[in-house]
């Protein structure tokens, strides 16, 4: 005979208003094995909890039920309570009778509390056959995997570092600085972009903490939470750390090609540095361009390299790491130009995107920092940019708002008007979106002062005539059509995630959105945090931000990581699914459905395994095992059969 | 609405012109409406004042064909509530200024009827108001 207690909570009116309370006790109070029930406004609140402690105290109770809200709201409140009573939490259960009865139910308040007393039932019939389960427990590995290089994974691998722990920082490029080193300058603030990323960046090179790969890219990921096992493939850049950037070999060699970091708008060589300030300080070796790594071929980087740093037999190797979180940090990029057929599908060299404008701005880009149009080099005397260039359209491309165009369209116009002060300037638009701070101010500093004519109206076409740019647009303040003879055109083009961030995903398992952008746990609460437990992302991969909002959530991410790396030991929900080894016949259908990677094939036994930390207990491996080998702790069929003549046996 | 090089200088002048005779900065309207909002002539108008400061935003000289500004009391509610703080009547005011100075004949003593059983302060008023 099991000793079970009940306890009905009012949640104010949002269960009382509807279910009658009282009946409800009542009636359980009959049901067999029941000999505790009560009710309470609030069982959340403290008086409440006490009433259960209390009452498996003086009842020696050996099973609760709480009927009250969702089990996601208050079941770890509930668990904790019974806890501090002696009691195991694990033979502590919800019934959820305010989002699965009153709310639903709020016309028939009689049904409403025949239906509560049965999901009661059926929660005590769930109890009572409750294991006392203990928490798994398994060891941390206190080192934190950032993938990503940009701004968004250097706060966070800064953060984690300042922290105490080890960081391996792995970067595709042969820099660390993502795109806010490809910035100008950084808008409300006009603060040079380069000026307050580069201190950041030296210190994760100069960080005891931090293991800097770059060059480099992860390709494989297993293990879990605490114990993750990484594969990072280390490409051969052909140059040692004995460089020390003479440049010299940038000056011998042959080959030209476009250069990535000034968006294509210069050229570069083959042996090169992306940027003055880059990180690490080291030239690298393109090998699509290289005339082939071989001396008889060219070899004149090795020739005139000083400290020698030139090694045509570097190879590629994969290093393996072991790591307790990871953070992903893989940005983004610009919805392509030449996918835009309405603005000249990207033929047109003076329809510039939002990137190239900032090389043309910034004072280290191709241009020195004089505003010039790239067809015939002249400085243009009227400039359209449009916004939202393939945002907001969910018919032909990007559904949702890129969110910083408003802004650093704004600043583009007052820079063009600092650079060519009787130049003028265009902006359409549909909507200015700029809330954040000190935001507003900017955009009307650009209108009154700059004195930028907005002309509210999305661009429809962009076509050449003679040297002219010819911009089709409306203003729908005035109701006219407009037609803009303009020398230059810059596209506030969509941000969209690297194609490299569904490949990440793919190997960490973590979900991405409709728009392949990282996906968070949950949209308010966790929003660092990923479906996958000590995997936390952060910057732009996850969506369309700006440099505050990122550096914020890096920060974020890091302290998520930092709680993991802090434990000695990491604690796992123990009901999971388990196996009988003797009934199973090793034929491994739950292997591949198990949407958790969490249970293997032992080729000894020929049975499969269970790993109870990566095991969220979902269920399908138990309800697809043909032998009935697997089962749910708590949640056995036995259980489940009692719980479905508990909710069946009650009505008419 | 075309706009190219020589078209923007032309607009240039006209917007500088409102804005000298005005002393407001035409680029601080945001287009709330507010000022159209609470305007007590507003039914009378063909073009309701917010309407006017995007076309004089514009440089747009059209907007001296709108009744707007002849039907304006100034009575400076929309001044009051502008959010930014223009003074949307003085800049009505610079339109009737503008419109003035072109020194145009808008009425013809000779086609006014009973012209001598008209008030002739009213007559002279007319006159200095309507004819160039």
């Amino acid at each position: 005979m099991a000793r079970i207690g009940v306890f009905v909570c009012h949640c104010g009116i949002n269960i009382a208003g509807v279910v009658d309370v009282e009946k409800v006790v009542q009636e359980i109070a009959k049901y067999p094995d029941v000999v505790h029930a009560e009710h309470y406004k609030y069982m959340c609140s403290d008086p409440g909890q006490n009433l259960i402690v209390n009452a498996i105290k003086e009842k020696r109770l050996d099973g609760v039920v709480v009927a009250a809200c969702s089990p996601n709201m208050h079941e770890t409140t509930f668990r904790n309570a019974c806890e501090r009573a002696g009691l195991n939490r694990y033979r502590c259960e919800m019934a959820n009778i305010r989002e699965q009865s009153s709310w639903v139910h709020a016309d028939e308040p009689e049904k409403a509390t025949e239906k509560a007393i049965q999901l009661l039932q059926v929660s005590v019939e769930k109890v009572k056959l409750n294991a006392e389960l203990k928490e798994a427990a398994v060891p941390v590995t206190r080192r934190c995997l950032v993938i990503g290089g940009g701004i968004a994974g250097i706060q966070a691998a800064l953060d984690v570092a300042d922290a105490g722990y080890e960081v391996i920082l792995v970067e595709k490029s042969p820099s660390i600085g993502g795109h806010m080193a490809q910035l100008s300058e950084t808008f409300p603030t006009l603060d040079c972009s380069q000026c307050i990323l580069t201190p950041k960046m030296v210190a994760v090179a100069r960080h005891p903490n931090i293991r800097l790969m770059t060059y480099a890219e992860v390709v494989d990921v297993k293990g879990f939470v605490g114990n993750f096992k990484v594969k990072i493939h280390q490409k051969a850049r052909y140059v040692t750390s004995d460089c020390n950037i003479c440049g010299k070999c940038e000056e011998v060699c042959p080959v030209i090609a476009p250069n990535e970091f000034d968006r294509n708008l210069s050229p570069r060589k083959a042996i090169y540095l992306p940027f003055p300030q880059a990180v690490p300080a080291r030239y690298t070796i393109d090998t699509n361009h290289c005339l082939g790594l071989n001396p008889l071929v060219c070899g004149k980087c090795k020739e005139v390299c000083e400290p020698k740093a030139v090694d045509y037999d570097m190879q590629d190797e994969d290093v393996e790491v072991d790591v307790g979180a990871i953070i992903v940090a893989t940005g983004y990029e610009l919805f392509p130009k030449d996918k835009i057929g309405e603005y000249g599908y990207g033929v047109y060299p003076d329809v510039i995107d939002g990137l190239e404008f900032e090389r043309l701005l910034s004072a280290s880009g191709p241009t020195g920092g004089e505003i010039i149009r790239p067809s015939d080099g002249k400085v243009p005397k009227v400039v359209a940019f449009i916004q939202c260039t393939a945002s907001r359209d969910p018919d032909s491309y990007m559904p949702y708002c890129s969110k910083i165009c408003c802004m650093y369209t704004a600043k583009h116009a007052m820079l063009y008007k600092h650079h060519v002060h009787d130049g003028k300037a265009f902006v359409f638009y549909i909507d200015i979106r700029a809330g954040g701070k000190d935001y507003e101010e900017f955009v009307k500093r650009t209108m009154e002062e700059e004195r930028i004519t907005y002309i509210r109206g999305k661009v429809s076409k962009v076509f050449r005539r003679g040297d002219k740019m010819v911009v089709w647009g409306s203003d729908t303040l005035s109701g006219e059509f407009v037609e803009l003879e303009a020398d230059l055109v810059v596209l506030a083009s969509a941000i969209v995630p690297l194609p490299d961030t569904k490949k990440v995903a793919n190997l960490l398992k973590i979900p991405v959105d409709e728009n392949s952008f990282l996906k968070e746990a949950h949209p308010k609460l966790r929003p660092v945090e990923t479906l996958v437990q000590g995997v936390y992302i952060c910057g732009a991969a996850h969506g369309p931000k700006d440099i505050p909002e990122t550096v914020a959530q890096a920060s974020g991410a890091a302290s998520k990581a930092v709680g993991i790396l802090s434990g000695k030991e990491l604690y796992h929900e123990p009901t999971t699914a388990e196996v009988n080894i003797d009934a199973c016949s090793g034929c491994r259908i739950c292997v591949d459905l198990c949407p958790f990677g969490a249970i293997s094939f032992n080729e000894n036994t020929h049975t499969v395994e269970v790993n109870e930390i990566l095991c969220e207990g979902c269920g399908t491996c138990v309800a697809a095992c043909p032998t009935g080998a697997l089962k749910l702790r708590n949640m056995t069929d036995k259980q489940i059969f009692n719980m479905i003549r508990a909710a069946l046996s009650g009505g008419d | 609405m075309q706009i190219n090089e020589g078209e923007i200088e032309k607009r240039d002048i006209f917007i500088k012109q409102v804005e000298e005779l005005s002393g407001q900065n035409l680029f601080g309207c945001y287009q709330c409406g507010r000022c159209s909002a609470g305007c007590p002539m507003v039914s009378r108008m063909d073009a309701i004042p917010s309407m006017v400061m995007r076309l004089v935003q514009l440089g747009d000289e059209k907007v001296l064909d709108k009744n707007t500004y002849w039907v304006c009391a100034s009575c400076y509610t929309c001044d009051v509530r502008c959010p930014k703080g223009i003074d949307i009547a003085k800049v009505m005011e610079a339109l009737r200024q503008i419109k003035l100075r072109k020194n145009l004949n808008y009425v013809d003593i000779k086609k006014i009827d009973g012209i001598e059983e008209l008030p002739q302060i009213a007559l002279i008023s007319n006159f200095r108001k309507y004819t160039g």
